[in-house]
């Protein structure tokens, strides 16, 4: 449970710190005092069964429970240099999913043009100019690998793109922003082995720009992509740890079970 | 592996549960054509009834004592005036509620009240409506027996219609698109605006057409309010040769409309008016029909950039 080889570092190697975070469904208790850490600049992989709660954690971060009613947060997700409590009720989750970006299960392009999609979220936040719209949906489409298969048709529909590209494009939309962490939920879920490999390629690139939390079912690609995995069972964090200490030498009896394929 | 015998057996099972398959389609065919017939019969009298009287003289002579000379000038004319007041009523107000039940309102018993009694709505008698918008716009608020009058009667009559497409059509937006808009960092009125109204256009607007292609052939709550079953005249004209070049002297004028022109010549005793009645029937359905073919098109034309 407690990330040993990483006592040492100060809180300020941390992007984020979750504290005795619980959630709760209107009365089900979802989440149960979890304690975490997400390291800056690196990849961090939610495995566990289905239902247990990941995808839940993962939404915490950009607080998408908001969204629906009889949803409740208790304890701390702290996101770090300015050291704000993200969960707090003083804080609007809109300002807190500008700065925390998500890419889905499924692909979901808005029905708009590809350049509309990735200059959404600027122009959400209020970027009209012309000049740099285009400039940083290229940039954004160069880093998401995209831009050399769609620049000469950036204002064709994104249906039309396939659903690799699609995912490729719904990355792009969330970087091009300049989140400070990236949320995937499960990315690859939907997609075939090529364009999950090309996926998972652009995920590990994408680490020397911005912390990423992703969620997986697939323990292969959490082995393969991220520096540390969290192990949950339940709604409770099993154990946290260093991706290869974890995938070679669990502590926990559960995570061995689980990871070997005893159950799960 | 089984034997011969064994696959006859199941053979001869096979074909007999079959025969409720065959018994089925049947009585299926048999219940969809009652409607289908009905609808065709009716249509066909009026077309044979109808199609004589039908001319250009028709839609440009007001309505005559004499019935070889009287025509639904000032019925088409009127129904079309009221019906642009339903649909400037209708509209705003429809898909304002809709987005706001959908998008904004609280899940509260209060908002579950509300909808149960926006559903409900869509079931009052439309008579019903007519007294509301005789003692509300004709007495209260001083409106008369007017084209303006007549259009918000049958805007409220609609709305339920209105509001439920609305709703249908957002509910009909996968919920990862809204997520999409909203872990941009989009607010409420960004999503609703950018995205779930853009994508529910055609459902809204199909419900919209529904609504008015039903409004056109009420006619109790129009009666009610006490529209002229003969008027030889047109309400003011709506454009004027000199600034504003606009009025809208027209919304309080007296109007007729297309079904109470039809009652008004179904009362009468002579054989020929009936004709007359056909014919007016026969354009009234054929403008139904198109409002219907419209939403259809429409429909079709918007959803085919849109896959989900």
């Amino acid at each position: 449970m407690q990330d040993n080889s990483d006592k040492k570092n100060e809180p300020r190697q941390f992007k984020s710190e979750v504290k005795n975070l619980n959630f709760y469904y209107g009365g089900f208790n979802a989440l149960k005092n979890i304690d975490m850490v997400l390291h800056d600049k690196k990849i961090t992989a939610l495995i566990g069964p289905s239902g247990c709660g990941k995808s839940t954690f993962l939404r915490c971060f950009n607080r998408m429970h908001d969204l629906y009613p009889g949803n409740r947060y208790e304890g701390e997700i702290i996101l770090y240099p300015d050291d704000v409590n993200i969960l707090a009720s003083n804080v609007d989750p809109i300002e807190v999913r500008m700065r925390i970006s998500m890419v889905f299960q499924k692909p979901n392009p808005f029905p708009k043009s590809i350049y509309e999609n990735v200059a959404y979220g600027l122009r959400v936040r209020g970027i009209k100019q012309r000049a740099i719209l285009d400039e940083r949906v290229e940039v954004a489409l160069r880093n998401s690998a995209l831009w050399d298969e769609v620049k000469d048709r950036l204002h064709h529909l994104a249906f039309n793109l396939s659903g690799g590209q699609q995912q490729r494009l719904c990355i792009a939309r969330a970087l091009a922003t300049d989140p400070e962490i990236l949320l995937f939920d499960e990315p690859t879920s939907a997609l075939d082995p090529i364009a999950t490999a090309s996926i998972e390629e652009l995920i590990t690139d994408l680490k020397s720009k911005v912390t990423i939390l992703i969620v997986t079912h697939n323990m292969q690609q959490a082995a393969r992509v991220s520096d540390y995995t969290a192990y949950m069972y339940l709604g409770e964090l099993i154990e946290f740890n260093v991706t290869d200490t974890i995938f070679i030498k669990p502590k926990n009896k559960q995570t061995e079970d689980y990871i070997t394929g005893r159950f799960g | 592996m089984k034997s011969v015998n064994n696959l006859e057996e199941i053979r001869r099972i096979i074909s007999l549960h079959k025969r409720w398959d065959l018994l089925f389609m049947i009585a299926g065919i048999f219940a969809l054509m009652i409607a289908v017939l009905t609808f065709m019969a009716l249509f066909a009298h009026m077309l044979i009834d109808g199609m004589p009287r039908l001319s250009w003289d028709f839609f440009t002579s007001f309505p005559s004592r004499r019935p070889e000379s009287a025509g639904i000038f000032s019925a088409w004319v009127g129904t079309t005036l009221v019906m642009l007041v339903t649909a400037v009523a209708a509209v705003p107000l429809g898909i304002g509620s809709g987005v706001y039940l959908e998008e904004y309102a609280p899940r509260n018993l209060l908002t579950e009240i509300i909808e149960i009694n926006v559903t409900n709505l869509a079931g009052v008698p439309s008579i019903i409506y007519g007294l509301l918008a005789l003692g509300l716009f004709v007495y209260q608020l001083g409106f008369g027996q007017s084209i303006l009058a007549a259009g918000l009667a049958l805007a409220l009559l609609i709305l339920p219609v209105v509001i439920v497409a609305t709703r249908e059509a957002i509910r009909s937006i996968p919920v990862t698109i809204r997520e999409g808009a909203y872990a941009l960092g989009a607010t409420k009125w960004q999503t609703v605006s950018d995205h779930l109204l853009p994508y529910s256009s055609a459902g809204i607007l199909t419900g919209i057409i529904i609504g008015l292609a039903r409004a056109i052939g009420e006619t109790a709550p129009i009666i009610t309010i006490g529209a002229l079953t003969f008027i030889a005249f047109l309400p003011p004209s709506p454009i004027k040769n000199e600034f504003p070049y606009v009025s809208i002297e027209w919304l309080t004028a007296p109007f007729t409309v297309m079904p109470i022109q039809m009652f008004n010549w179904v009362s009468r005793p002579e054989e020929a008016f009936q004709l007359n009645a056909a014919a007016a029937g026969l354009v009234l359905v054929v403008m139904t029909l198109a409002m219907n073919g419209l939403a259809i098109y429409l429909r079709y034309r918007m959803r085919k950039n849109i896959k989900w």
